[in-house]
């Protein structure tokens, strides 16, 4: 396996902000002036509009001309790096794939852009259909009853659980007395941070020598007090817990819901089901393990399935069919439910994606695509762990599904290059890779998710890079060094990531923080 | 860190213990000592510590002259420092060969006051424990692991990755610094066969953060915030009426800062309704104290190895513990000071086996504001 390495060199543009290249009086359209006949009618579009609400001065938009649009957004796209330009299987637990092309012709389609939530039921009969039966095959998915399309995120999936939890034992009375959620160390973060934000305690249950979640002490945390387990599996480790029902049972048979974060189920398709494992309801992330881009942090959609019982508890509306009349609707008349989580009903274009994409598969297509998943897992781990450097958290458990999270403990400490280094180093070839979110035990943390999308092909060549990398470290210590050589940014301070005071996402923000904006004014 | 922090110069105070560890090689468990020295010496024990140094420094580069050095003369510092090619500053500390625990705290008293960006030393605990008492938390202190005993977590891993870390610290970025625990033991006691672990202070001491910025990993709460989550929780906790005990650590610290009070960093404190009423107890202060079922004893991690009793805080006694009773104790710890010891125990070591076997099991730990981490007990 050699002679994959190719040579790269990224593309600089030191492209300014959009703000600051515009230039005054510049325009992108000429809208033409109104002929007198149509202003004589309407008037002169301002007028109309109340003093009060009207604004004395124009929003600060820079002003350009359509090419210079056109060319900073391809200098952008230039500097950037995502599942289209890359093997992009070094961004683990984010189970990136390929989305097909053909679904966003759909979803860019004036039927389904041109749509607007106010618009009467009966004129948007099409996309309540796309809803109503993606909810059908996420019953299949997940053995569970009932959809809600509502949450636009996969933590925002895992805030409608929460919300489902209070509202079902507000109901029961049990409310006050049960304060406290559960969750494990390596469940995704939001499992905790959501209960904690619907003003539950959290209660976390570290991993045992196999990494998987200490039962011992999850018989010593669930109690009446306990009002759901909120857990992740397979864990964002890898490893799948074998021993899931008995976690379940134990929390039913203390009053206890059970919820599942399956914003990543790419290994589980088709393979196991929330149902058999005792949830009582669970979220998926439309835009991870069904193929709806990710859309950099949104807009994206958790879609949660529920038990029966726990139907009227949903957010509202829920999409349903009248067999009767033969018509989809909107029911707002759940009397128990937990309320809105977000406005309208959901974000179209991502569910629509979804269920092209899960129509072009079918049942056995989406076990395949997790059976791949599994094997291109596997395949690279095997060859992964025989670089030199390199091993797997949690060795004593060595069956891992769709993804590993590796540690380069040894490489650091036989070289003193760590996890940091070999991603300063990876940006060379042109591809990435990522760490690890919280909790950040496992020593110099490195996670990789080879999806169906990944060829034989692909992975050789990521391993090969990787392999040229360990060498590197070995043997060449000042290539990594002072990498990287053939990428544009050499080294981030990473102060300014820890530190929200100098954070500026937004332009506006930027200008207050750095410019005094705010206060020159 | 500023561009004039990039690209300035810095100064590195290096402090080399030219003893330390010369006990640890004819088995004397430790160095503390003039006699216990000689006795080393005649057993053919010969200094580690500059080879030690050696292999720190080889890791550390002089970016064009913009890295000074102040020592100490000869084996204290100076030899190593001109032999590895660095512009070196030498103070008139010591006699350069032996040395003794006032120079390790007369060098420690200079470099501070002429700003040195970081201590670097070699040496063990007892030489933590010199640094330490002079210049406490109030500037940057790195080990070379190179003494008998290791028990505080201010040493790197070992030569090269303490020498890598000073490196980062200095010229590169990613690198935070953290309160961490000098530990020691007492040297006779250990030789007479019994570990008795002390908390001695606090070191200022630079770590590798081990996580990456990712795409949504969106920031780390650092171990500041983390704390302040825990003493938020603690706080709201609190009975008004009822006696809190409150054992060492930075992590309980925080709480009595929280709440205004006078604390000792290093012993037992007692504090009822936000107001301390002891400070720095015995265990027979501390057992008239006691009003059973309105008493709480305030815990934390004390150390790298994972001791929540037995280590630091021996006043906490098998008497004071059963007048307590276990439910009664709250324990509590940052997610940065637990990060090595997910998947193992925490330790109880009271001296008493048969209470020692009555606190093993499970407790929750308070890592957060809202939050706990269930956590085995073992002895």
């Amino acid at each position: 396996m050699t002679g994959l390495l190719r040579p790269f060199h990224q593309m600089r543009w030191n492209e300014p902000i959009i703000y600051q290249l515009g230039r005054k009086g510049q325009r992108g359209i000429l809208v033409p002036e109104a002929e007198p006949e149509i202003s004589e009618v309407a008037g002169d579009g301002l007028s109309s509009i109340p003093e009060k609400v009207r604004r004395s001065d124009l929003p600060n938009l820079p002003e350009m001309a359509q090419p210079h649009v056109v060319r900073h957004f391809n200098h952008l796209s230039h500097e950037n790096l995502g599942a289209d330009s890359n093997i992009d299987i070094g961004q683990g637990t984010c189970t990136m794939k390929h989305s097909p092309k053909i679904n966003e012709t759909f979803a860019r389609s004036p039927k389904v852009t041109d749509l607007h939530p106010y618009q009467d039921q009966s004129t948007v009969q099409g996309v309540l259909e796309v809803i109503y039966r993606t909810g059908e095959l996420f019953k299949e998915i997940s053995g569970l009853d009932c959809c809600s399309i509502q949450p636009g995120g996969g933590s925002h999936g895992a805030l409608a659980m929460a919300c489902m939890v209070r509202a079902w034992h507000r109901d029961r009375g049990e409310d006050a007395q049960r304060d406290e959620v559960i969750t494990t160390l390596f469940s995704h973060p939001a499992d905790a941070a959501v209960p904690k934000a619907k003003g539950y305690k959290v209660i976390i249950l570290p991993p045992d020598e196999e990494g998987l979640p200490d039962l011992e002490a999850y018989r010593n945390a669930v109690s009446e007090r306990t009002a759901a387990i909120f857990f992740t599996n397979p864990e964002d480790t890898g490893i799948f817990n074998p021993r899931i029902l008995e976690f379940t049972e134990l929390a039913h048979r203390h009053g206890a819901l059970c919820c599942y974060d399956q914003a990543n189920a790419n290994g589980l398709l088709g393979i196991a089901r929330a149902r058999e494992a005792g949830f009582d309801m669970s979220f998926f992330n439309l835009h991870k393990t069904f193929s709806s881009p990710h859309g950099c942090g949104g807009p994206a959609t958790g879609l949660v399935m529920v038990d029966k019982k726990l139907e009227e508890f949903l957010p509202v509306p829920v999409v349903k069919y009248d067999e009767i009349m033969g018509r989809y609707f909107l029911d707002f008349s759940l009397p128990k439910t937990c309320g809105k989580v977000k406005a309208f009903f959901g974000v179209v274009p991502v569910v629509l994606r979804a269920y092209a994409w899960i129509m072009s598969l079918g049942a056995e297509g989406l076990e395949e695509a997790s059976r791949t998943a599994i094997l291109n897992n596997n395949y690279f781990m095997k060859k992964m762990l025989q670089v030199r450097g390199c091993s797997m958290s949690y060795p004593k458990h060595p069956a891992r599904i769709e993804q590993v999270r590796y540690s380069w403990e040894e490489l650091k400490e036989d070289t003193g290059f760590g996890t940091a280094d070999v991603q300063r180093r990876i940006a060379d070839f042109g591809t990435h890779y990522w760490g690890s979110h919280e909790p950040f035990v496992i020593p110099e943390p490195f996670t990789i998710e080879p999806s169906e999308s990944y060829s034989k092909d692909d992975l050789d060549e990521y391993l090969e890079i990787m392999e040229q990398i360990s060498r590197e470290c070995y043997e060449e210590p000042d290539i990594i060094r002072h990498a990287p050589h053939n990428s544009t940014v050499h080294h981030i301070d990473h102060d300014y990531f820890d530190d929200p005071e100098k954070w500026a996402i937004t332009w506006r923000e930027y200008n207050s923080k750095y410019e005094g904006y705010f206060k020159r004014k | 860190m500023s561009l004039e922090g990039v690209s300035g110069r810095k100064r590195l105070g290096l402090i080399v213990n030219p003893i330390a560890g010369m006990g640890g090689a004819v088995g004397l468990k430790g160095t503390d000592g003039g006699e216990i020295l000689m006795r080393a010496i005649s057993m053919g024990a010969i200094p580690r510590s500059p080879l030690r140094v050696r292999e720190a420094m080889k890791e550390m580069t002089d970016r064009s002259g913009r890295l000074e050095i102040l020592t100490c003369p000869g084996d204290m510092g100076a030899t190593e420092s001109i032999r590895a090619g660095f512009r070196t500053e030498v103070l008139p500390v010591g006699s350069g060969s032996l040395t003794t625990a006032e120079d390790t705290m007369e060098a420690a008293r200079r470099m501070e006051r002429a700003g040195v960006d970081l201590i670097l030393f070699a040496g063990g605990d007892g030489t933590a424990r010199d640094i330490s008492g002079v210049v406490g938390t109030r500037l940057p202190v790195l080990g070379i692991p190179s003494g008998v005993k290791i028990h505080s977590p201010v040493f790197g891993r070992n030569p090269s990755m303490a020498g890598r870390l000073a490196d980062l610290y200095l010229f590169g970025s990613g690198v935070g610094l953290e309160e961490r625990e000098v530990m020691d033991i007492d040297e006779d006691a250990f030789r007479g066969g019994s570990l008795k672990a002390g908390l001695y202070g606090y070191l200022l001491v630079p770590f590798e953060r081990r996580f990456l910025q990712g795409g949504k990993s969106g920031g780390a709460r650092t171990e500041a915030v983390e704390l302040d989550g825990i003493v938020q929780e603690i706080a709201s906790r609190l009975l008004p009426g009822d006696l809190y005990l409150v054992g060492p650590g930075s992590t309980t610290g925080a709480l009595m800062r929280h709440l205004g009070c006078e604390f000792s960093l290093l012993g037992v404190d007692a504090m009822r309704g936000g107001r301390i009423e002891g400070a720095d107890l015995s265990e027979e202060e501390i057992l008239e104290m006691i009003i059973p079922g309105r008493t709480w004893l305030l815990l934390s991690v004390i150390g790298g190895q994972g001791f929540i009793l037995g280590r630091g805080n021996l006043q906490i006694s098998p008497r004071v513990l059963r007048a307590i009773g276990r439910n009664r104790i709250i324990i509590a710890a940052t997610p940065s000071k637990l990060k090595a010891l997910y998947g193992k125990a925490l330790l109880v070591d009271t001296g008493d086996e048969d209470l020692d076997r009555d606190l093993c099991g499970y407790v929750r730990v308070i890592t957060g504001l809202g939050e706990e981490t269930l956590f085995r007990v073992e002895r």
